[in-house]
């Protein structure tokens, strides 16, 4: 770390701003990670409300999608890395002995990056879910619940006579909603997203932005975004983090237009980042 | 003056003249202000001076070879007494054989005459007379190549596309032996086949269900006219084959799923080589270890239990067959599992699969185009190798599908027909060549099939 990092790591104290909302779906407290001997989070604390979108910014590598993947242990994957601190899932400990990954899973649903549709037929990149667990008795339920996903994720329109195609041969666009509709299929209770527009152009932008604004409904969402016009548009609360160390909470409206922290003040007004 | 002093000469003045040319094209940067001027690189200007030196050299040497022989032979025409040319074609040959004999050695069987002694002599006057005019032609011819070209470099002459049109031809002209040689080999197996199916018809021998490839040697000789059904060798070679990818296929793919999905960095280290070793054995160790080991070993255990196992079996040349096949199947499929994309596991596990669960519905799926191509690669070889059959199999030709008994190949059978004291014009030794063009084709088809599927997958991750 250079002097200036430094300087910028030093004058992160403490969070700005209220971390803890009444009636949290997720509560965070005192989370550190770690990539082998490499600290990426030090001591976030952060609160997920139901029906409401929470956006994470903050420049590349400050630890906002390991933070995000902290949501539903999909750091797991990682043989190095190593979290530490209280996480819980509607007051249930997300690192409890008794918790598993797997249901945990179906509880926080992920849509990454980039699109990653299954080497399946559509109809089948969404009933994967509900099969493996479980989810529908027979043909009829399925395709209830593979129909009931591809709308609420606005794409059945669009596919809904050639649900036999291959989920690759869809635009980048409609292969993200894809996935949002595979997500939703197994009715999670949280859904996590890391940067999903940022592989798509402007108008398909605009689609999933739409949708992220009607799924708020009835989900939890938590959304890392590069792009702090998204933020603005899609998110009711939005975390500031900066070198693994989350900055500032507040509503979206007080972070865009007020920020307290002057690093949050320069990277809002574009001054780095 | 040896072919390779001739070779070895002109490759130095090839690269004296690469040299120069770079360095003429350095000056001339230099004086008109710097490389940049110039229209290709120094480089360029000194290879195109030294192709035009060595390859003008390199096809005289060539096409001199090539007509040196017939010519010399025919100018020793006029030594041969006019007694063996009344005699004919053959007694010609054989006279120059011994005088090429005398020419090279000294000495040959008989004792040579005045006539052939001379003869000898005059030849190896002949040879290096050519040694020497080739070795003058090619060496003014190269330098006359470097000089023209070496004169031409200005800076505007435009080297570049010119090395880059000559490399362009080399690379074009080492494909082409490649095809050609195979055009090569499938010819000559087909016109030995059609020699065979002028004697034998291709219905018989596509339909015939029985082989004994003996053929009387004499006319009145006792035994056999000869059958030749080929459907007991495929039979045979289809058996083996399939005992071998039952093995091949569930361990190779099972190993490859380990080591690509569950195996750490360092297991994965350590066990892929040590798998990579099978294919490494000679299959002639295979081979006994099939006839010496695994074959006794399911007699006995047949035995205990109560069926006849013959000594020879399928079941044991397969088997060790399939062993040695592992590590086509294991390894290329761990290539392709491991190019699967992370984001599609992922994907599986974000949505709350088991890592099993992904496995088998994702990550298995999405490779299977490129698991199936290399089981075909795989097949091509099982249907192609020899030696465990020889050594485990027998060389019965018993149309059979039961594995507990002997059964031969289309390849041992080749390797029988053509081994030991053979003529090349009878039925018997023919039938090698139709069984090689047969086989050919279907492990030609096999591969093909498999090309076509490993594309497809290609296609896929683009």
């Amino acid at each position: 770390m250079n002097d200036t990092h430094q300087d910028a790591f030093d004058k992160i104290t403490g969070t700005v701003g209220d971390v803890t909302v009444d009636n949290p779906k997720m509560r965070l407290s005192n989370v550190d990670v770690f990539y082998g001997d490499k600290q990426a989070i030090f001591d976030v604390s952060l609160d997920i409300a139901n029906n409401e979108v929470i956006a994470m910014i903050g420049p590349s590598g400050c630890g906002k999608s390991t933070f995000l993947r902290c949501l539903n242990r999909m750091n797991d994957t990682i043989p190095s890395c190593r979290v530490t601190g209280q996480m819980s899932l509607d007051g249930e400990d997300l690192y409890g002995a008794d918790l598993d990954t797997v249901l945990l899973r179906a509880r926080v649903g992920m849509v990454f990056q980039k699109p990653n549709p299954f080497a399946k037929s559509i109809y089948d990149n969404v009933a994967y879910g509900p099969r493996i667990h479980g989810l529908a008795s027979n043909r009829a339920e399925l395709d209830e619940i593979v129909i009931g996903s591809l709308q609420k994720a606005g794409l059945y329109e669009e596919v809904q006579d050639r649900l036999d195609a291959p989920g690759t041969s869809l635009s980048g666009g409609q292969q993200q909603r894809l996935c949002i509709a595979r997500t939703i299929a197994v009715s999670p209770e949280v859904i996590l997203m890391d940067e999903p527009c940022s592989a798509l152009d402007p108008i398909a932008t605009a689609k999933i932005e739409e949708l992220i604004d009607e799924l708020r409904q009835n989900y939890a969402i938590a959304i890392v975004t590069h792009s702090m016009q998204q933020a603005a548009r899609v998110s009711q609360r939005t975390a500031y983090f900066h070198l693994g160390k989350l900055v500032e909470v507040g509503t979206t409206n007080q972070i865009f237009t007020n920020p307290s922290h002057e690093l949050t003040e320069n990277y809002i007004t574009g001054r780095f980042g | 003056m040896s072919t390779t002093t001739i070779l070895l000469v002109a490759l130095s003045l090839a690269f004296v003249s690469f040299v120069m040319g770079r360095q003429k094209a350095y000056s001339i940067a230099r004086s008109s202000g710097g490389v940049s001027k110039l229209h290709s690189l120094p480089g360029h200007y000194g290879l195109m001076v030294g192709l035009w030196c060595a390859l003008p050299a390199l096809a005289i040497i060539i096409g001199w070879k090539l007509f040196e022989g017939p010519i010399v032979s025919s100018m020793l025409d006029s030594s041969i007494p006019q007694a063996v040319h009344d005699l004919g074609e053959k007694p010609v040959d054989l006279y120059k054989n011994e005088i090429n004999n005398l020419a090279a050695s000294g000495n040959i069987a008989a004792e040579p005459d005045a006539a052939k002694q001379q003869a000898a002599t005059r030849l190896n006057t002949l040879r290096s007379y050519s040694a020497v005019a080739l070795f003058l032609l090619s060496i003014a011819v190269a330098i006359i190549g470097a000089a023209l070209a070496y004169r031409k470099i200005k800076s505007n002459t435009r080297a570049r596309p010119i090395v880059e049109r000559i490399i362009e031809f080399f690379l074009l002209a080492s494909a082409s032996i490649a095809i050609l040689t195979t055009v090569g080999i499938v010819f000559s197996v087909l016109f030995e086949a059609l020699r065979f199916f002028s004697q034998v018809s291709v219905i018989e021998f596509v339909t015939g269900t029985k082989w004994s490839p003996q053929t009387a040697i004499r006319v009145d000789q006792a035994g056999s006219s000869g059958s030749f059904g080929a459907i007991p060798l495929f039979l045979g070679t289809l058996l083996i084959s399939a005992i071998a990818m039952l093995v091949a296929v569930p361990f190779g793919l099972m190993s490859a799923i380990y080591l690509a999905e569950y195996a750490s960095p360092r297991t994965r280290a350590i066990v892929k080589p040590l798998l990579e070793i099978l294919a490494g054995i000679p299959t002639v160790v295979y081979g006994f270890f099939a006839a010496l080991t695994v074959a006794p070993l399911i007699r006995n255990l047949g035995e205990h239990i109560g069926l006849s196992v013959s000594s020879e079996s399928a079941l044991a040349a397969g088997t060790v067959m399939g062993i040695m096949i592992i590590p086509f199947v294991s390894s290329l499929s761990d290539d392709v599992i491991t190019a699967v994309p992370q984001a599609m596991r992922d994907g599986s596990s974000g949505l709350g699969a088991t890592k099993s669960e992904t496995v088998r519905k994702v990550v298995f799926p999405a490779a299977l185009p490129g698991i199936v191509g290399g089981v075909l690669l795989a097949a091509s070889r099982a249907i192609g190798e020899t030696m465990i059959v020889v050594m485990a199999a027998g060389l019965a030709a018993n149309l059979t599908i039961n594995p507990l008994e002997a059964v031969t190949t289309v390849t041992v059978q080749i390797v029988t027909l053509l081994t030991g004291d053979q003529e090349f014009d009878s039925a018997k030794t023919l039938a090698a060549f139709a069984l090689g063009l047969l086989l050919f084709i279907t492990t030609l088809i096999l591969n093909v099939i498999a090309l076509r599927v490993v594309r497809k997958y290609r296609e896929q991750y683009d």
